[in-house]
């Protein structure tokens, strides 16, 4: 009797709960764990600032932070989506979020993505949340990537923003026979090489070739592929990038372009923000898109999105669904995307951008002039493994470009076991 | 009638904990360690064994694919890479052994503050593996770094060693032999506490000098410390992960993987997640130092055996 009366109550109070999130009221309660990755100063502080406007919204609501150092996330999400799962992690979308998708660690949130508010204004990011049909997150932020160069030596050498190969090429041999390097990049850690394989091959084949090979179905010996590495060759062999790239992080090839020995960057728009804490003003620093190689081929674009997702094992899954409409609400977004706090661009297409250049211009460049589509960046959306091998081959390919049919049949050994 | 006495067959009840004292007590003392050593690496090392016949990513479903991983490692150049790079420490890092020998000697003199200068030449072992590699890198480093402006001074042109495939395990076994040198020059010291100066008196009375009183004099009487620096010296090589993963992180290009690098990358990285593939390759791992485990404890056993 008294367990019937126990059963009921419990079914009393799911219903309410149910109820209560679709109202979308105040009286969320219990206790709300949120893991976040974003351990730089900045975005960390943002972060904080955001959760505590939602918690002052739900009073009753106990909410415990847990910030993770965000390389030591990556390896630690494993171990806590299945052992002691918080109610909302921060993650990356597409292939990223696969495996978790796959073993079911992450909710599908399917139902949020009906709702209107997030339907009309996510639209733009929703294929990126999408696995076989479902979403699995929300996006709180993306940027874009593209070259960021030094306005002012392009000026002094009477150089313009370059539109085509050909005006890259030669932009790029104006530079060095003036003794700048045309390109700064740091590969000891891989991933930035995938930014230049990325837009290579984006714009020699297009999106819908690069997904394909993504998803495993072209052979890395393929002919097309080697026609965006012969591309790639002819920058290499004219002395484009820095030397020695092998040896800096992402971070150390900076001083480069902030010294004037290379003319610009092929980056995330993370690098304005050390760039202008280097000292260049914005007179001296610019964007441009990267140039289009085969004029037949629509311009698509890098933009890696994070994503907030409720983890299948947690436990207040109402408050987790409340926090993350409360994250991609128009209003949230223009705050925490704006140039005092992530300084990146909102997903939400009701937001305001910042008054900023690079973003306004990022902007622009993602809404109408992506029409080939957006990409999230080769290791988002190749598998982890293929990611992994084929980046240590680029950075090969850039050190000793003779090795390069050694390494494409390497790859393609790679790609026959990871896609089986 | 005489009541012979009969001896009690009845003695005084004592414990059974009582009557096997002498056999129960060490073990009682050992079960603790026993315990945890069997927790935290007797049944890891049967784990990894079976671990390593499956093809698993930490998450889902294991299949079970048999030698799989194995007949994959033989075809796999990055495995063959580090291997390599396994024996080449292994080989290199021995240099410790007599550096630390010959600075021991340099330092085994009565001189005015020289507990300072031992100090610091133990100095580096006391810093952390991390800061080791970074100092070394910068060291190296291509245009700024200290060694290519000093090779520049004698007009040689700069070199790039921890970008160069071929130079850059050496370069990093250079950094490491600075505070393992370091080691085994503190436990010569000691050993050369212990030598008996009535036999170096006699070894002079007979005309032995130089190399030949090192040789056959001092060496030999140093032989427990060479024993012990030689075993925390294979270790040191085989458990080289720290500088790898600061000075290179396995790169340029995978080049300066060890074994340890390349499992850890494989399973554990933020590309790996082949659990069953790593496990493979601890196995292997696990082989070799097994060979050197064996030795040791084969010398060590026999040693005991002498002392009696």
């Amino acid at each position: 009797m008294r367990s019937t009366l126990k059963a009921s109550g419990l079914a009393l109070t799911a219903a309410l709960a149910a109820s209560s999130a679709f109202a979308q009221d105040s009286s969320l309660s219990g206790d709300l764990k949120i893991f976040l990755d974003t351990s730089n100063p900045a975005p960390r502080a943002t972060m904080e600032a955001m959760i505590e406007r939602f918690g002052e919204m739900h009073p009753d609501l106990n909410i415990e932070t847990t910030v993770i150092d965000r390389e030591a996330y990556k390896t630690q999400i494993r171990n806590f989506l299945t052992a002691d799962a918080p109610d909302v992690a921060t993650w990356y979308a597409a292939n990223r979020m696969r495996p978790y998708v796959e073993a079911g660690l992450f909710e599908d949130v399917s139902d949020l993505w009906a709702e209107p508010a997030i339907a009309e204004n996510l639209a733009s990011t929703k294929s990126a949340m999408t696995i076989d049909g479902k979403q699995w997150g929300v996006p709180y932020t993306y940027y874009q990537w593209g070259v960021y160069y030094r306005k002012d030596l392009y000026d002094q050498f009477g150089l313009t923003e370059p539109a085509t190969f050909d005006e890259m090429k030669s932009n790029c041999q104006t530079l060095l026979d003036n003794g700048v390097k045309c390109y700064t990049i740091g590969t000891k850690f891989l991933w930035t090489a995938g930014g230049w394989f990325d837009y290579l091959n984006l714009r020699t084949h297009g999106y819908d070739f690069h997904m394909e090979m993504a998803a495993g179905e072209v052979p890395w010996t393929d002919d097309r592929v080697r026609q965006t590495f012969a591309n790639w060759r002819e920058l290499i062999d004219m002395g484009a990038y820095v030397d020695n790239h092998q040896n800096y992080s992402w971070q150390e090839a900076l001083p480069f372009m902030v010294n004037g020995d290379a003319a610009a960057y092929l980056m995330g728009n993370f690098a304005v923000a050390p760039l202008r804490e280097a000292g260049l003003s914005d007179d001296q620093l610019d964007f441009y898109q990267f140039p289009a190689i085969n004029p037949d081929v629509a311009l698509a674009e890098d933009a890696p999105t994070d994503t907030f997702h409720i983890p299948s094992n947690a436990t207040n899954k109402d408050a987790a669904r409340a926090f993350l409409r409360f994250v991609v609400s128009a209003e949230e977004q223009s705050i925490i995307n704006n140039g005092e706090n992530l300084g990146q661009l909102p997903v939400n297409a009701s937001a305001s951008i910042d008054d900023d250049k690079f973003l306004e211009q990022g902007f622009a460049m993602l809404s109408s002039n992506s029409p080939g589509g957006v990409a999230q960046f080769f290791d988002r959306d190749f598998p982890a493994e293929m990611a992994a091998e084929a980046m240590q081959g680029f950075q090969e390919f850039m050190v000793i470009p003779d090795n390069l049919d050694d390494i494409l049949a390497r790859l393609e050994q790679v790609r026959e076991r990871v896609y089986k | 009638m005489t009541v012979t006495a009969l001896p009690d067959t009845d003695p005084p009840k004592r414990g059974w904990y009582r009557r096997n004292e002498i056999a129960v007590t060490p073990w009682l003392f050992l079960a603790p360690a026993i315990l945890f050593f069997s927790v935290y690496v007797i049944i890891p090392i049967f784990q990894s064994f079976s671990i390593s016949l499956y093809d698993w990513d930490g998450l889902g479903e294991a299949d079970y694919i048999g030698l799989g991983n194995y007949a994959e490692l033989m075809n796999d150049r990055a495995f063959e890479v580090s291997l390599w790079n396994n024996l080449k420490w292994l080989v290199c890092y021995l240099l410790a052994i007599p550096a630390g020998l010959f600075i021991a000697l340099f330092l085994n003199q009565t001189v005015t503050g020289i507990r300072i200068y031992k100090s610091l030449f133990f100095f580096p072992f006391v810093l952390s593996q991390v800061v080791v590699g970074l100092v070394f890198a910068w060291f190296y480093l291509p245009n700024e770094g200290l060694l290519s402006n000093m090779l520049a001074l004698v007009g040689l042109g700069p070199v790039n060693v921890l970008g160069d495939p071929k130079l850059a395990t050496y370069g990093i076994i250079l950094a490491g032999l600075w505070p393992q040198t370091a080691y085994c020059m503190i436990l010569y010291l000691t050993g050369l506490n212990a030598v008996d100066p009535e036999q170096v008196e006699a070894a002079r009375l007979d005309g032995a000098k130089g190399w030949r009183m090192l040789w056959y004099v001092i060496i030999p009487q140093l032989k427990p410390a060479t024993f012990i620096a030689f075993v925390v010296t294979i270790i040191g090589a085989l458990r080289s992960f720290d500088l790898i993963s600061i000075m290179t992180n396995g790169g340029p290009f995978g080049q300066t993987r060890v074994l340890s690098f390349y499992m850890f990358e494989k399973a554990l990285s933020e590309y790996g997640f082949r659990m069953g593939y790593g496990a493979a390759i601890a196995v292997v791992l696990f082989l070799i130092m097994l060979i050197f485990i064996a030795y040791f404890l084969w010398s060590m056993y026999r040693e005991e055996k002498g002392g009696h």
